[in-house]
């Protein structure tokens, strides 16, 4: 099918003028977009670095001292933040895993188990995750029982974790509900037990399905962290805060936000990344 | 058709740079006035210019003062600045007063920290919050004159593991709080530098909070706060002493205006006259009588 060079027609003088045309327009839209581009950005710029209040806001909010003299202060918080946010991700996965799967248990025996479960995503979804970790965090040492933790940063976990595991359970059971009935019977009449179904046919489908919206919880849960702070634990964003109080700037949050950035561009593209994965599994016979 | 299109696509680039460039005619513009408003000359003076006619507040005719939200006691009383009672309450009035505002011309508002500190339009006059001059923070905002001279103080409550701390080496060890954004953090860290991390919370409030759990051992409050949280808050609160001040440089209180307020000169002078007619004293003796004497904690 292929055609050798040397076979290709001679073009006709128009064709040649239509082409050449063509090429023209092309180069020119692509200078007018470079210089479009270009004359907006120094616009934009000029607008902001000439308004009245820049040199304040330069000075209050890109203080390169300030930034280099917050960093370590920051940098300490956040990996307050790292550690709470990988323990509590384990956690939240457990959790949800676990409630949806009682939530989707077929059988009149397992009402109890289904109330109870659709009770606690109720509850923990719709109860605002700041008052829970007042309630978690200050009224549960407040009864001072004896080998219940204090330490604001489990506390904390602990709320985070009923919170997230309630959406996180309502994640999972969407995915295992759009697993095709066929496929249950299917399992079933070759004689797998419903826990084998589940584990087998069902969970590997679902959980795929279910990978996009799982790690954008992700991303959510990254900044929500955070929050335990309203409990005494230092983390980036209380940490700049502490920083911003001394010395009236605020460099100190935009350094805390790019940290927080930077956490989640490598999530959004393991996500990207997980998609493109499961698409290419799932399409293993290739594009239809 | 063409042609029409190049056109077009000079003119718009070209507006928006005759944009930037009458922002920046605004810029010069609004410097100037704020150079030419800025604080200068001695108190003689500033009398004629501190007259009530003069003064360029923020509505015409009327004083606007803010503090935060939620107010607390000893500074204010019963969360309503208005009243005039509580130190702050009475000292922002007689700053009014002095000032030739009737309190019927005084308006309060109330303003965030970081709202009071941002370098956006402020829409008050001064802010009155219990805040600390520092050298640092006097590059974001202007202070007046000081109104009033502060310690910190570390309270705790009987049954706590600090309560029967003497000195500064008995703290080292314990877990001690504040609120944030104070300076009473800034001396837990540079006063006491205790093994473990301060725990920083949002408010005094969630700090007592955290004191009567047995979360922290300690709190750090300044010195008219201590006495009102361990007298009417705490169950057995008990104060254990005064922080020395750092470097021996005495800690003091400031009205937060905006940088480069036309109304510095004038506010700082008012609460010149307060101090040097004794009124200062006596509000002291009226509101914050009972935070005398604590030890100084060595």
């Amino acid at each position: 099918m292929t055609v050798p060079a040397q076979a290709v027609p001679e073009l006709s003088a128009a064709q040649q003028d239509r082409l050449r045309y063509r090429r023209g327009q092309a180069r020119r839209s692509r200078l007018l977009a470079g210089v479009s581009t270009v004359a907006f950005l120094a616009v934009a710029g000029a607008v902001i670095v000439l308004s009245p209040g820049w040199s304040r806001v330069k000075e209050q909010f890109l203080d390169v001292q300030v930034a280099r003299d917050s960093l370590p202060a920051i940098a300490e918080g956040f990996w307050l933040n790292l550690r709470i946010l990988v323990v509590c991700a384990v956690l939240i996965v457990v959790v949800g895993l676990g409630v949806a799967a009682l939530r989707t248990l077929r059988g009149p025996v397992f009402a109890p188990l289904r109330i109870m479960a659709a009770a606690y995503t109720d509850i923990f979804r719709g109860m605002p995750l700041i008052v829970l970790l007042y309630i978690v965090g200050f009224g549960v040492p407040g009864l001072r029982l004896s080998g219940v933790p204090n330490a604001p940063a489990v506390l904390g976990s602990v709320a985070l974790v009923l919170t997230y595991g309630a959406y996180v359970a309502e994640v999972f059971r969407a995915g295992i509900e759009t697993v095709h009935p066929s496929q249950r019977m299917a399992a079933r009449s070759l004689g797998l037990t419903y826990g084998q179904t589940m584990r087998r046919v069902v969970l590997p489908q679902a959980v795929r399905r279910v990978t996009p919206p799982l790690l954008n919880d992700l991303v959510a849960l990254q900044k929500d962290v955070g929050l335990i702070s309203v409990l005494g634990a230092v983390d980036a964003v209380r940490a700049a805060q502490i920083e911003v109080a001394r010395t009236y700037d605020f460099t100190p949050y935009l350094v805390a936000g790019l940290l927080f950035i930077l956490l989640a561009v490598p999530t959004a593209r393991l996500a990207d990344w997980v998609n493109a994965r499961a698409a290419r599994r799932q399409q293993a016979g290739g594009l239809v | 058709m063409r042609h029409m299109s190049l056109s077009r696509a000079r003119l718009v680039p070209a507006t928006l740079l005759a944009v930037a460039l009458l922002a920046a005619a605004c810029a010069e513009e609004d410097d100037t006035a704020g150079t030419n408003a800025s604080p200068s000359g001695s108190a003689s003076e500033t009398a004629d210019a501190c007259a009530k006619e003069n003064l360029q507040t923020h509505t015409a005719g009327k004083l606007t003062i803010t503090t935060d939200k939620p107010a607390y006691e000893p500074w204010f009383v019963d969360d309503a600045p208005e009243n005039g009672k509580g130190y702050e309450g009475a000292v922002a009035a007689a700053v009014a007063d002095k000032l030739g505002f009737t309190p019927e011309e005084v308006v309060w508002t109330r303003t965030k920290f970081d709202a009071a500190i941002a370098p956006g339009p402020k829409d008050w006059d001064f802010d009155i919050n219990q805040f600390s001059i520092t050298e640092e923070r006097k590059q974001a905002v202007d202070f007046s004159s000081p109104y009033y001279d502060v310690t910190q103080a570390v309270i705790t409550t009987g049954a706590s593991n600090a309560a029967d701390a003497k000195s500064l080496a008995d703290l080292e060890d314990l877990k001690i709080g504040a609120q944030v954004g104070t300076t009473s953090y800034d001396a837990i860290v540079s006063v006491i530098d205790p093994s473990s991390k301060p725990a920083v919370y949002n408010t005094n409030d969630d700090a007592k909070q955290a004191l009567e759990n047995g979360q922290i051992d300690a709190l750090v409050v300044d010195l008219p706060t201590a006495f009102y949280i361990t007298a009417a808050e705490l169950d057995d609160g008990v104060i254990i002493g005064q922080l020395p001040t750092e470097g021996g440089e005495q800690e003091q209180f400031g009205l937060v205006l905006d940088k480069g307020s036309p109304l510095t000169a004038c506010v700082s002078a008012a609460v010149d006259s307060l101090r040097e007619d004794g009124t200062l004293d006596q509000l002291v003796d009226e509101w914050l009588s009972q935070a005398g004497g604590a030890p100084v904690l060595q």
